[in-house]
């Protein structure tokens, strides 16, 4: 249960990437990949998850800053979200993620948050997040998910013996965008596509990305298929800062005239992943902009969706966010 | 008497250092050899512990000493224990821990072996009446008032008589009615039969209530987090074990209270306990998560209420039934004030009222702002709308018809009331907010948007007696005004003595505020909860004051000829008012009174005030002019803080989110003493009530007894971004008579009118849908919007 009092433990402040990747090799699970730490601290604090090292990667210069690229930009993982949210690129060709980067969490939280630590944080399943022993924890049954059980904040799509939901504004953002992650590790270099950097509990349960207990968000590459494409990008969330999103969507659009050419579109807070909304994307392109197409693309988007007891109110929230969207173009 | 100060703003001397962080909280303070500790709560929401093995945790090193529920004094149930074998909620401190510092202490309580029997639990009150439900406690699930924990369960057919969702309403613990309420509804024109339910939720106080402790000298010095200053001095000696004389308590400045802080309380005592197991300085600080659990709640009620109306909007008669959800332990009588505040904001001529409370294993509820009546304010409000709405009459209409004036009697004693001014602060609301214009804008849609507008009044009794003023003028001139009411935040107890200056007529800048510390000579004074310090404390400040110039005169009188009564005071000399030049300084008067001794320099002091006063005034003895003097002011009854808000709101039919574009409260609060801080509260009340009206409630797993709401983040009070950035604020600023200077308390009714308010409006822009529920968050209004069912059934509590 929760402790408020954080152990003691070892920190390491590597200068370098290589430094930091043989710290990240030799710890491996036991080790910590430490960002803006608004996640992780409160993890440390709670005594619910117990590294034997931390590695601060704030003292890594290449992880820092937004650069642009021959096809796009590049931006570090360790960029502030209030950078990503004022960056004058960013703001006139992706402004999509400067909309989602803004959405995140308070003023202070965005001065010291990371995007890389945005789209690696951790579900924030309440039960999970006490210290129950669920699935995600390496236990045996689903809290969130028993007759009883208080979900509203939990998942309609992809239940695997998790309910949780993708926490990350940002995600949604990258997704639609098209952003590709970069990803190292003591044995060099990969890179996955935002859409599946993002782990399901089915494939595994205990991780929310990809990462492995050795490898490192290095780079976010974002192209320039979408730079000043039409964006929308809305959350919902109980407050209207410092709160996590019920519903978020974040969707980007090409218009010629009356009509949609392409879109990519993708929500969060519905599913244990942030979910992109192929269907939907589909629907719209070649679709004439008109409230039937936008009606069109909310029913699409709610389809299949399994409420929990106290979540179905997501499916409406779902429906109208993908519909605002589209209405916006 | 034109005013000097009272009515005026000024900057309490206490400002500065909350502006540069040198104000000094509990958890500021620091003593040679200091130790830590850290508490062991319980995981369980109901258990018996059967073993304690610590030897581990003790042979670590830095480990200094454990403390348990078998050492400390044994709170006689159902009060709130100082440590627990028998844990009643998730969260209960079971044990703690003195180590050199608060890392090792924790490391330390993961290595204790705690064998804990889980028992039976319940976080339902609905589901602990029935017949084979669940207890809270051991001994019971509710509390017969004077006796204590009992079982009291309904029968099936008190179930079954209920439709569905309906309140059931079996035995009750506590009934009274008045006039003929039979008779009232059968004249009434409309009869509205309304079940709800309001949410439990947490203080969250934004100071955790952490301690520091030290025995020195025979004493115990405890450095605590507290609204009050004298009030909480004899209960908390009797925590730790020791008479009220040998307790030194230190409380300069307080995070936050709001009734959690108001009287003594048993954790406070634990750095005490751990102090004098260890022999050393003990500081427990409290986290946030731990202050969720051990820093009190509100609590929520399942109700149902039957009220008659008169064509023209009039009620005939009200019939209230409320169940409250307890918490596990004596909690605080929420349910009696919610009813007392119906009998008064509604004055219905015939009244019955029945309700139990239910003991449950959440946090231990106390007072919180408002207890009661913002509760039922929230659930009754909106039904006065509904019932407008049906009977075709104007929102602010039904009200006045309905509000209380000076003649109207309280609750179920019918006492009288001192001044009511509700129909005054509606009108005065109306025109400042524009009701017409407003009004005529309900259900306006833009786009998605929707209009909605509400009003909501709100009431707690504001004001006690009976208490002691001291204040002394020493030989410099200054005027020390002594005020042992304590340091909420509010600023009220330096309002409040600024009375003392004013019948003084000394200049603000030449009074000295002695407080804070209670070995600094403080009289005994009411806690600072209730709304009551701007009554009560005007008029001890007063009657010392008083006390303190018939001694000025006296002395003049000896000194320069005449009679007392021919002298009078300015410009800090008391002078004939014959002959002005027959003068003498405060300073010189000061200097007169330590020669004669006896009354005028607190060699003697009156026989009636509290002994914690006559040790003041002896640790004062001799070194100024001493007023002192016991409050035997008359009080001819309740005193009624009054206030009623106004709110405009747009709605987001597709996202259920809710923009409050415009809020004006307006206070009853008597003669208004400092107009900076009366705004802070009419504003800050209605921002705590946005909060009730909208985001905060407890959650609670029912299969696991878990809490889902624990930090900031998932208790969600309102930030800057949910409420208007610009607020109105206005009062009535009629003086009430049983007074000296015209003044009441109003602290809590300004966030319950508030509450009621917003959720009038989001009603309203829906068109007259009716949540009966509180709060109303975006999923409720999201399913209304879009004709789905409600998750939560209709009378459920804890729920998301």
């Amino acid at each position: 249960m929760l402790k408020d009092m954080m152990p003691h433990v070892e920190l390491f402040q590597p200068a370098d990437m290589d430094n930091a990747l043989a710290l990240m090799g030799r710890f491996g699970s036991d080790g910590w990949a430490l960002a803006g730490g608004h996640d992780s601290l409160a993890w440390f604090k709670d005594r619910g998850k117990r590294p034997s090292a931390l590695i601060d990667l704030a003292g890594i210069s290449e992880l820092l800053g937004i650069r642009e690229t021959s096809d796009g930009i590049e931006i570090g993982a360790m960029t502030t979200l209030t950078e990503i949210e004022l960056h004058p690129m960013i703001r006139e060709r992706f402004g999509l993620l400067a909309d989602a980067a803004r959405c995140v969490a308070s003023p202070q939280i965005r001065n010291s948050g990371t995007i890389g630590g945005n789209v690696c944080q951790d579900t924030r399943c309440w039960y999970y997040r006490l210290g129950v022993g669920c699935y995600r924890a390496g236990g045996n049954t689903c809290y969130a998910d028993t007759p009883e059980a208080m979900n509203r904040e939990h998942c309609l799509f992809g239940a695997d013996r998790c309910v949780a939901v993708t926490p990350s504004d940002t995600a949604p953002a990258l997704i639609a965008l098209d952003a590709t992650m970069v990803i190292r590790n003591g044995q060099g270099e990969r890179e996955v596509e935002a859409e599946d950097f993002f782990m399901s509990p089915g494939v595994d349960i205990t991780r929310m990305t990809v990462l492995n207990p050795d490898d490192l968000l290095t780079t976010i590459r974002i192209p320039n298929i979408w730079a000043g494409a039409h964006f929308y990008f809305e959350k919902v969330a109980d407050r209207n800062t410092w709160d996590f999103a019920l519903v978020s969507v974040a969707a980007a659009m090409k218009v010629s005239g009356n009509r949609i050419q392409d879109a990519r579109i993708a929500c969060g807070g519905v599913e244990c992943v942030p979910k992109r909304l192929v269907g939907v994307e589909r629907l719209l392109k070649g679709s004439l902009l008109t409230e039937e197409t936008a009606d069109a693309a909310g029913a699409a988007a709610i389809r299949g969706a399994k409420p929990l007891n106290y979540n179905h109110f997501k499916i409406p929230l779902m429906e109208n966010l993908v519909k605002r969207a589209v209405r916006s173009a | 008497m034109a005013n000097e100060l009272i009515g005026k703003d000024f900057t309490p001397p206490d400002l500065h250092g909350k502006v540069t962080g040198r104000a000094r909280y509990a958890e500021d303070f620091r003593a040679d050899g200091m130790l830590f500790c850290r508490l062991l709560t319980s995981p369980v929401p109901h258990g018996r512990v059967r073993d304690i093995d610590a030897s581990e945790a003790l042979a670590m090193p830095g480990v200094v000493a454990i403390l348990t529920a078998d050492e400390v004094p044994e709170i006689p149930a159902p009060g709130n224990p100082i440590l627990t074998n028998d844990p009643c909620y998730v969260g209960e401190p079971i044990l703690a821990v003195a180590a050199v510092d608060e890392t090792t202490a924790q490391d330390a309580i993961e290595k204790i072996k705690l064998d804990l029997e889980p028992l039976p639990f319940t976080v339902d009150p609905l589901e602990s009446l029935h017949p084979d439900g669940p207890n809270a406690r051991s001994d019971g699930n509710t509390i017969r008032p004077r006796e204590g924990v009992e079982e009291l369960k309904w029968t099936v057919e008190d179930f079954a008589a209920a439709a569905e969702g309906q309140l059931p309403m079996g035995e009750p613990m506590v009934e009274w009615s008045y006039g003929d309420v039979e008779a009232g509804f059968a004249d009434a024109a409309l009869i509205l039969d309304e079940s709800f339910v309001t949410a439990g939720t947490s203080h969250h106080s934004m100071e955790p209530r952490s301690a520091m402790a030290y025995w020195q000298g025979g004493k115990c010095f405890v450095f605590g987090s507290s609204q009050s200053q004298s009030f909480v001095t004899p209960g908390l000696a009797n925590y730790i074990g020791i008479p009220p004389e040998d307790l030194v308590f230190v409380a300069e400045y307080c995070g936050g209270g709001f009734g959690s802080k108001g009287g003594a309380y048993p954790v406070m005592s634990i750095p005490a306990h751990m102090a004098k197991k260890t022999g050393r300085p003990v500081m427990m600080r409290i986290s946030r998560a731990e202050e969720n659990f051990i820093g009190s709640a509100r609590a929520g009620f399942q109700g149902r209420i039957k009220m008659g109306f008169r064509e023209d909007g009039r009620l005939t008669a009200v019939d209230l039934y409320i169940v409250q959800g307890n918490g596990p332990n004596s909690g605080f009588g929420d349910f009696n004030s919610a009813a007392g505040a119906v009998s008064l904001v509604y004055t219905p001529p015939a009244m019955r009222f029945r309700a139990i409370p239910i003991l449950t294993n959440t946090p231990a509820c106390g007072a919180q702002r408002g207890p009661g009546q913002n509760q039922i304010a929230t659930a009754v409000e909106p039904l006065i709308d509904k019932a407008a709405r049906q009977l075709g009459i104007d929102q602010v209409e039904i009200r006045k018809i309905n509000a209380p004036t000076n003649d109207s009697l309280y609750g179920s004693r019918r006492s009288s009331i001192t001044s009511a001014h509700l129909r005054e602060a509606l009108d005065k609301g109306a025109e400042q907010f524009d009701w017409a214009a407003k009004r005529a804008r309900s259900g306006r849609r833009n786009g998605s948007k929707v209009i909605g507008v509400g009003v909501g009044s709100a009431f707690h009794s504001a004001g006690s007696s009976g208490f002691d003023g001291l204040v002394r003028i020493a030989p410099d001139g200054k005027l020390h005004i002594h005020t042992g009411v304590g340091n909420l935040g509010t600023y009220s107890y330096a309002g409040t003595s600024r009375v003392a200056a004013e019948v003084l007529k000394c200049r603000w800048e030449n009074c000295e505020l002695v407080r804070g510390d209670s070995s600094r000579a403080l009289p005994w004074n009411l806690g600072q909860f209730g709304s009551n310090t701007s009554f009560t404390m005007t008029r001890t400040n007063y009657v010392a004051a008083m006390d303190a110039l018939q001694k000025l005169k006296e002395i003049a009188a000896r000194d320069l000829g005449g009679r007392p009564d021919d002298y009078d005071v300015g410009n800090e000399t008391v002078f004939a008012r014959a002959n002005p030049s027959l003068r003498l300084t405060y300073a010189a008067a000061a200097r007169r009174a330590i020669q004669l001794g006896g009354k005028y320099s607190g060699e003697e002091a009156p026989e009636d005030i509290h002994n914690m006063t006559k040790a003041a005034v002896r640790a004062i003895a001799g070194t100024g002019l001493v007023g002192v003097a016991r409050d035997n002011l008359g009080r001819p009854g309740t005193v009624p803080a009054l206030a009623t808000g106004f709110v405009q709101i747009e709605l987001d039919l597709e996202t259920g989110k809710v923009e409050i574009l415009d809020y004006v409260g307006v206070a009853d609060c008597g003669t208004v003493l400092h107009p900076q801080s009366l705004a802070t509260q009419i504003k800050g009340g209605a921002v705590m009530g946005f909060g009730m009206a909208c985001l905060e409630r407890h959650v609670y797993d029912t299969q696991f007894g878990l809490p889902g709401t624990v930090g900031f983040y998932q208790t969600k009070p309102p930030s800057y971004l949910d409420v208007p950035l610009e607020m109105d604020w206005g009062a009535v600023d009629i003086a009430d008579p049983d007074n000296p200077v015209g003044a009441k308390g109003i602290g809590e009714p300004v966030m319950g009118c508030a509450a009621a308010a917003l959720l009038c409006a989001i009603s309203d822009a829906l068109g007259g849908h009716y949540f009966n529920r509180t709060p109303v968050v975006p999923d409720m209004i999201l399913n209304a919007a879009s004709g789905r069912t409600q998750s939560h059934r209709p009378l459920q509590v804890n729920t998301q």
